[in-house]
C-alpha cells in the first residue's frame, strides 16, 4: 500500500539547515526499513506553469491553477502496510520537516 | 418473540459483524450481511422457534450472505485479509487484552484518523447496532446526512487501510483513550441531551454507553481508565431519574433528592472506584472524575459533602489535565471552600477559553447571584441560557434569572 506524504506550508525551499539535517535522518531510516519509494522538495508555486491540450491547441498559462495561502512545498511517497505504519512515520516526518503533513493513500 | 430477537441483536449483532469483518475484511458487507441476517430471523424464528445456539445461526447466515454478496459482485476477499497484522495470543496477553474481534472492531470504527462525529457514529452502528435512523434521530442529523457521514466513513477505513487489529503496545494507551473518548461523548449526550424537542435526558444512550464500556472493560480488563470510565457513567446515571423535576426542570446535585438515587448503581460504581484505590497505581483522568463522583454520591445530604477531598481530587485532576473546564469545575469546589468570591476570581480568567460555553456563564451566574450581585448575575444568566442546548436546563436557568430581582 502506497500513501502520499505532502509537506503543507506557507512557503517552498523554507528549511533550515537543521531541518534539512533532519529530514536526511528520517529519509535515510525510511530507506533502511523499506518504507521509501520516492521523495523531494518543490520550488515555489509562482514556478509553476499550466498546460492544457484538451481542445484543439495546447494551452500554455503561467502560474499555479490553484493560488493559496498554504502550498505543496513537498512530498514523500510511503509504502506501508496499513494507516497505523503510515501515521507512524508521517508523525516522525513531520518532526523531522518542522512542517504540517497530510497523509493520503494512493487508490 | 420479539424481546428474545431484541435480546440476541443486543448480545450478538457486534460479535457477528466483527467476526464477519475478519473473515472479509470489508466493514461494508458485514455491516449488510449481519442486517441481512437479523432480518432474516425476525422472519423465521416466530415459526421455527430460537435456535439453540442463535449466535452461531446468525453468523453461518450472515457468511452465507456475505458470500452471496461477493460472488454477485465478484469481489475477492483475500486481498484485504493478507494486509492484515494480526499478533499472536502471547502479545495481547502480555498486554492485558482478550483477544476478541470485537475489540479490534472498536479500534477501527474509534481510529483517530476519522472525524469525532464518524468514530462516534460508526461505534453506534457497527458494535452498539443501532441503525442510522436511530443514530440520526439521537444526534439530531437527517437520516441521509447520517447514512453518508458513515458511509464516508467506511470508505476512509477501506481506502486509505485503518488497520483491523489491537493496536501496538506503544499505541495502546491513546487509542484506548480514543474509543473511552467516544463512549463517554455517547454518554454525555445522553445525560445533558441537546435540541429543544429532545427529552432533556435520553436514557437510550447513556444505557447504550454503559452496555458498551462494560464490553470494553470484558476486553480490557487490566485498564484502569476502562474501570474509572464505568465507574463515572454508573455513579451519575445513578442520579438521572432525580435530574429533572416534574416540572422539566433541571435539579442541580446539591438539590437532588438522594432517597431516589438507584443504590444498586451506586455500590456498584463504588465498588468500582475501591478497586482502582487499592491498586495503588496513579489514576488519570475518568478515575479521577469518578472518585469525585464517588465523593457526591457518598454524602448523606447535600450540606455533608466532603468538599476538601473533592478539591484536592480536582487539584489532582488539574495537574494532569490543563483544559479550562476542569478548571471551572474546580473554582466550584473552590467555591464551597473558600467562598464565592475567590471562586470569581478564578473563573473571570477563564473568559478568553471559555466564552462560547453554557456552562461557564452559569456557573459565573451562579457565584454572582450567591454574592448578591443580581444585576451582572442576570446578565450572566442571560448568556447561559443563549448558548445552553439542554431545555430542562434552559428552564432552571431561566427561573433563576428572574429570581435576581435586586437592582446592584
Amino acid at each position: 500500500m502506497q500513501y502520499l506524504v505532502s509537506v503543507v506550508a506557507d512557503k517552498a525551499n523554507s528549511g533550515t539547515d537543521e531541518e534539512m539535517a533532519a529530514i536526511d535522518a528520517f529519509n535515510d531510516e525510511l530507506q533502511r526499513e523499506g518504507y521509501w519509494v520516492f521523495a523531494g522538495g518543490l520550488a515555489d508555486p509562482s514556478t509553476a506553469t499550466v498546460i492544457d491540450n484538451r481542445g484543439d491547441e495546447a494551452i500554455v498559462t503561467d502560474g499555479p491553477f490553484l493560488e493559496s495561502k498554504e502550498i505543496l512545498a513537498g512530498f514523500w511517497i510511503l509504502e506501508a502496510p496499513d494507516l497505523d505504519v503510515a501515521l507512524r512515520l508521517a508523525s516522525a516526518g513531520s518532526k523531522a520537516c518542522n512542517r504540517k503533513l497530510e497523509l493520503r493513500p494512493f487508490l | 418473540m420479539e424481546e428474545a430477537i431484541a435480546r440476541v441483536h443486543r448480545a450478538e449483532w457486534a460479535r457477528v459483524v466483527a467476526a464477519l469483518v475478519r473473515r472479509f475484511g470489508d466493514l461494508d458487507i458485514a455491516e449488510e450481511a449481519a442486517a441481512e441476517a437479523f432480518a432474516t430471523a425476525v422472519e423465521r424464528w416466530p415459526a421455527d422457534g430460537v435456535p439453540a445456539n442463535p449466535g452461531g445461526w446468525l453468523t453461518t447466515t450472515a457468511n452465507r450472505k456475505a458470500i452471496d454478496r461477493i460472488r454477485r459482485e465478484n469481489k475477492r476477499d483475500d486481498k484485504h485479509r493478507q494486509a492484515q497484522v494480526l499478533y499472536g495470543d502471547d502479545l495481547l496477553q502480555s498486554l492485558g487484552v482478550v483477544d476478541d474481534e470485537r475489540l479490534r472492531l472498536l479500534f477501527t470504527c474509534a481510529h483517530p484518523a476519522l472525524s469525532m462525529e464518524a468514530r462516534v457514529a460508526l461505534t453506534l452502528r457497527m458494535i452498539g447496532g443501532l441503525t442510522v435512523p436511530e443514530i440520526a434521530r439521537a444526534f439530531l442529523v437527517q437520516e441521509t446526512a447520517m447514512g453518508q457521514r458513515i458511509t464516508r466513513a467506511k470508505a476512509k477505513i477501506k481506502a486509505a487501510r485503518v488497520p483491523y487489529r489491537v493496536p501496538s503496545a506503544e499505541d495502546l494507551p491513546a487509542r484506548v483513550s480514543g474509543v473511552l473518548a467516544v463512549l463517554y461523548l455517547v454518554f454525555n449526550e445522553g445525560y445533558l441531551a441537546t435540541g429543544s424537542d429532545t427529552d432533556p435526558v435520553r436514557q437510550d444512550l447513556t444505557a447504550e454507553a454503559i452496555r458498551l464500556t462494560r464490553l470494553v472493560r470484558e476486553l480490557l480488563p487490566d485498564d484502569g481508565e476502562v474501570v474509572g470510565l464505568l465507574a463515572l457513567m454508573l455513579l451519575t446515571e445513578a442520579r438521572l431519574t432525580t435530574r429533572v423535576s416534574v416540572s422539566g426542570e433541571l435539579v442541580p446535585l446539591g438539590d437532588q433528592d438522594r432517597g431516589a438515587w438507584d443504590a444498586a448503581l451506586i455500590s456498584e460504581g463504588l465498588r468500582l472506584v475501591r478497586e482502582r484505590l487499592a491498586t495503588g497505581s496513579a489514576p488519570g483522568r475518568y478515575q479521577i472524575l469518578a472518585a469525585i463522583s464517588a465523593v457526591h454520591t457518598s454524602a448523606g445530604d447535600a450540606a455533608r459533602t466532603d468538599w476538601s477531598q473533592i478539591l484536592a481530587l480536582y487539584d489532582q485532576l488539574a495537574s494532569i489535565d490543563r483544559s479550562p473546564i476542569v478548571a471551572l469545575n474546580r473554582a466550584i469546589a473552590v467555591a464551597e471552600i473558600n467562598g464565592p468570591e475567590a471562586a470569581l476570581a478564578i473563573v473571570d480568567r477563564l473568559e478568553t477559553a471559555l466564552a462560547g460555553y453554557h456552562a461557564f456563564h452559569a456557573t459565573r451566574a451562579d457565584l454572582l447571584r450567591r454574592l448578591g450581585l443580581d444585576r451582572k448575575a442576570r446578565e450572566a444568566y442571560d448568556r447561559a441560557i443563549a448558548l445552553a442546548g439542554n431545555v430542562a436546563e434552559v428552564a432552571y436557568l431561566s427561573r433563576r434569572r428572574d429570581e435576581c430581582t435586586s437592582t446592584p
